[in-house]
């Protein structure tokens, strides 16, 4: 027997026997018999119009089986990838919502827009005949950048799109900040560019698709966040495969971080190619071809006001951004910049007027879509800046600005004027953490130091709250929401007292199998061991929304927790039956059923048992087995946040940033396993100065070329970029969840980039640098400084 | 053409397209699919296995390359013989929480066990230089950092028993 491990504990994964020994499973790995293997042939072009497929040297070539291309997907009147969200204007007309073939028919948007896919006996020979296929192109200017989109001159993507402008979005009191802006002692300004990012999760995406003409059902292997979804939105609303026909299984996929959250193009090609040509067909994505097809993230142009009284109180804060949306509409795309975006720009200060404004806009790019955060690091980003520049402006230390307008915790719940109501928090006492784990009070000592090396350190903080655990589905539904955002478990134990649960999230990479069963093992007092967790193929799991946006052990946890009280629900009425004794007292725990006040008991076991082989059971009242089902909708966000605290050296020779100390103080509520947030938190924080220091995605202005098309070209963060950070929680608990629990998953995205750059700029305020911009590359920072030497930049 | 080499401790004849890179031989015909293929510039190291006993990206190296070789992928890292353990290398990540979806793992086990054999004493800046050549995406690199370490110094006491 083993031993029950609770909440709190740390106990080693359980996933990761088969991944240290090299037997994970993931889509690459997987082989059918006859399968046929598949290529996207992607457009090279940014912007043109599609004058005529030639296909026949292609299906000359040897091996080739077929050359699927726009012509084909209309003729089977098949549908068009579907927008999960439908956001509105300020005067409540709909957003333009183009359609977004699965192949491209008359015109290409983006460099990797898919043109045809052809099948052929292995990848080789299917890449031989793509290479034969004669595409006639007639190229268009393109337009990349979301200033020059929304010209009157620059290049129309749809003829039905003017100005290029998807949604022209608004949130909060206009006038109310106006009128505040009118009594501020001052303002602070800043414009600045949130730099558009590649996931990058460390496996390409994939995917194989098989036909059983027999059953006249398909089965679509994916390397997809929300198997469940995927199976909704291509079968329901592209292919018209009923659901009951269709299996989408999502096995082991070798991260997310949100670029597996969307239901692509390419699982709908190659699950409608399967039938067609009646044999299984497998694709898998080469990295280049990530790069111009995985859905790109962030990609803003803002321009922020913050109004300030003279005591530093913030009055009013307003905010102007273009959010580009690539040249289509992906699952998630509008809400990611505004509903994910606008309401978090309250953060943990009690600023009592805000407006924001979002023009979200078409553009030759890969469609932008959630990534790590989402929305969040964007809003973070632009308020922690702007608080540093006011304060910086007036005059006041940067932690006493942000001191005199936190939101204090005893003020909570505490109702922002940007829609969210934060249910708990204690932001001054991340602060404090923080200030003491990075002791501060000796940077001034640290400081000299560098300076004696002929370095300059800065010191960066970010003070932040995000919203997490996607959604209580009315809200979501008044935002613009076309589904639920609710997670369901199922928890079957069975006649021996082992229990398998079957949940609706996706593992790839969080630790689910070992946090979820932390919490069977904790409620039913079933050893830890004895507790397998199911997820990510529809055929085993009843339904379920998937992983993203923190939402797995917030809104999926609590199912798996209210499925768990069910069991235990009718564990008591059949320990009743069987003690004799009135079901009122009945007592669960520690794995045991005992009636009040006596020594009679029955263990978990001895529950189970009975409740399969019902031969002394209360059949008359109560069904045989012990199984039950829960779905969990939320009733509010959750709100997580805490302080980071970045320090960074700069090298003036040249221009490179050094990230040489980190800390992070963060409020994630209950935590069920520390070790897992510790290592949430650090990939978290990762990503982040990935943006601020390295990553950015660059496209050429007019070609729409993609130019940081590959790992050599796109930097990401390597081990000998980083120091050792230091992570702590101070948690206050959240009170709407079942257990108190907020999410981790991407508050580190959220508060470093901020954090990062508050630091860089500290560290060069001496010579007037009041803004940089991510990714703060040594090329950037040593033209920065060329320029602030200059006797007219040290005013 | 046919090749003879020893893979994971087998001596192993293959017939070969000389052009087939090893990763895509690995998990295409030998069906060791424990080997990763991450990238197309041989940047990202999911693909590394040892060739005579030096850490090699797979997916940078010819099949012929092979022949009269002795080759070991993830699949062939194991604890003492005959123990059904894992390696030292492998608990070290796991207890220290080194890993987190999975896939850079076979590529960053296979660097770290060289790196700790090529230098019995690593620091924590032998270590972070060491796996400049593979990127994880999901950890920030500091479980994986403090891993190797301790990966490192259990191969080391392993062997001074």
């Amino acid at each position: 027997m083993g031993n029950v491990i609770g909440i709190g504990a740390a106990p080693k994964r359980k996933e990761d026997q088969r991944f240290l020994t090299g037997r994970g499973n993931y889509v690459s790995d997987i082989k059918r018999p006859g399968m046929a293997a598949g290529v996207f042939v992607r457009s090279p072009h940014g912007h043109a119009l599609l004058r005529g497929i030639d296909k026949s040297a292609a299906l000359a070539s040897p091996g080739a089986i077929a050359v699927l291309t726009g012509d084909d997907v209309a003729d089977d009147g098949l549908g068009s990838l579907p927008c999960g969200w439908g956001i509105t204007d300020a005067k409540g007309v709909p957003m333009k919502e183009p359609p977004f073939p699965m192949l491209a028919q008359d015109k290409v948007r983006f460099v990797g827009d898919m043109v045809a896919f052809v099948i052929a006996e292995t990848p080789e020979q299917a890449n031989a005949a793509a290479d034969l296929l004669k595409i006639d192109y007639e190229v268009l200017p393109s337009v990349v950048g979301v200033l020059e989109a929304v010209r009157p001159d620059a290049p129309q993507l749809f003829d039905d799109v003017p100005n290029n402008i998807c949604c022209d979005w608004e949130l909060g009191d206009k006038a109310a900040v106006e009128t505040a802006f009118k009594k501020a002692a001052h303002v602070a300004r800043l414009s600045l560019v949130n730099n558009r990012l590649i996931g990058n999760p460390m496996e390409p995406r994939a995917a194989i698709a098989e036909y059983e003409p027999g059953t006249d059902r398909y089965t679509l292997w994916t390397t997809s966040q929300f198997p469940h979804v995927v199976r909704f939105l291509m079968g329901a609303l592209v292919l018209n495969i009923p659901q009951h026909k269709l299996r989408v299984v999502a096995p082991d996929v070798g991260g997310g971080f949100g670029v597996k959250q969307f239901h692509y193009g390419e699982e709908a090609v190659i699950t409608w190619a399967a039938k067609r040509v009646r044999r299984p067909v497998k694709w898998v994505a080469s990295r280049s071809e990530g790069y111009v097809s995985d859905r790109h993230g962030r990609d803003h142009v803002t321009e922020a006001e913050l109004a300030l009284d003279e005591t530093g109180k913030f009055l009013a804060f307003r905010v102007n951004t273009l959010a580009n949306m690539g040249g289509y509409l992906s699952t998630f795309g509008p809400n990611i910049p505004t509903n994910l975006y606008g309401p978090l720009l309250g953060g943990v200060y009690t600023t009592p007027a805000i407006y924001c404004n979002v023009k979200v806009v078409f553009t030759n790019t890969v469609p932008v879509d959630a990534y790590r955060g989402a929305g969040r690091p964007e809003a973070t980003f632009v308020l922690e800046r702007i608080v540093d520049v006011a304060a910086s402006e007036m005059g006041i230390d940067r932690v006493e600005i942000r001191r005199r307008n936190m939101i204090p915790k005893e003020a909570y719940p505490y109702q922002t004027p940007v829609l969210v109501q934060y249910d708990s928090g204690d932001p001054m006492g991340c602060l404090d953490g923080a200030l003491v784990a990075a002791d501060v009070k000796n940077f001034g000592v640290r400081k000299a130091a560098s300076a004696r090396k002929g370095k300059f350190r800065g010191l960066g903080y970010s003070t932040y709250v995000e919203a997490c655990g996607l959604a209580p589905s009315r809200f979501a539904g008044r935002l613009g929401a076309r589904g639920g955002l609710y997670e369901s478990a199922t928890v079957r134990v069975h006649p021996t007292g082992q229990v398998t649960v079957m949940i609706g999230t996706h593992n790839h990479g969080q630790g689910h199998e070992t946090t979820f069963a932390q919490i069977v093992s904790d409620k039913l007092g079933v050893a830890f061991e004895n507790v397998d967790i199911v997820f990510g193929d529809t055929d085993r799991v009843q339904f379920g929304m998937g992983t993203y946006g923190s939402r797995s052990l917030v809104v999926g946890g609590a199912a798996l927790s209210k499925a768990t009280d069910k069991v235990i629900v009718k564990g008591k009425k059949i320990a009743a039956h069987l003690l004799e004794a009135s079901e009122a007292d009945i007592q669960f725990e520690a794995g045991k059923f005992s009636v009040a006040g006596t020594d009679r008991i029955k263990t978990f076991e001895e529950i189970a048992g009975a409740a399969y082989v019902p031969h002394n059971y209360p059949l008359e009242v109560l069904e045989p087995g012990l199984e039950e089902q829960a779905y969990y909708d939320p009733v509010n966000f959750t709100y997580p946040g805490g302080c980071h605290i970045a320090e960074v050296e700069v090298d003036p020779e040249t221009g490179t940033v050094t990230l040489v100390n980190y800390t992070a103080v963060d409020d994630v509520g209950t935590v069920i396993n520390p070790m897992i947030v510790e290592g949430q938190l650090h990939g978290g924080i990762v990503q982040g100065v990935g943006q601020a220091l390295f990553e950015n995605a660059v496209y050429d202005e007019g070609s729409g070329q993609l130019l940081s098309g590959s790992l050599m070209d796109y930097c990401m963060p390597r081990a000998d970029h980083l120091p050792m950070m230091k992570v702590a929680t101070h948690s206050t608990l959240c009170t709407h969840t079942p257990m108190g629990v907020k999410g981790c998953g991407e508050v580190g995205t959220i508060g470093s980039p901020a954090a990062v750059i508050n630091a860089v700029v500290d560290a060069l305020s001496h010579l007037g640098v009041t803004h940089v911009d991510m990714p703060a590359t040594p090329n950037r920072i040593w033209r920065l400084l060329q320029n602030a030497s200059l006797p007219v930049a040290a005013e | 053409m046919q090749i003879s080499f020893t893979l994971n401790g087998r001596p192993t004849n293959l017939d070969v397209e000389p052009a087939t890179l090893v990763a895509e031989l690995l998990r295409e015909q030998l069906h060791l699919t424990g080997t990763h293929i991450g990238c197309d510039t041989s940047q990202c190291g999911a693909c590394v296995v040892h060739l005579n006993g030096l850490p090699v990206k797979s997916c940078t190296l010819l099949a012929p390359a092979l022949d009269g070789a002795t080759l070991l992928t993830i699949e062939g890292l194991t604890g003492a013989p005959g123990s059904n353990q894992m390696h030292p290398m492998q608990e070290a990540f796991r207890e220290h929480h080194g890993l987190q979806c999975g896939f850079c793992t076979p590529g960053m086990l296979m660097t770290a066990v060289a790196l700790a054999t090529e230098k019995p004493d690593l620091t924590e800046a032998d270590v972070r230089h060491g796996l400049e050549g593979n990127i994880c995406r999901c950890t920030g690199y500091q479980n994986i950092v403090i891993s190797v370490m301790a990966g490192a110094a259990a191969m080391h006491d392993a062997k001074g028993e």
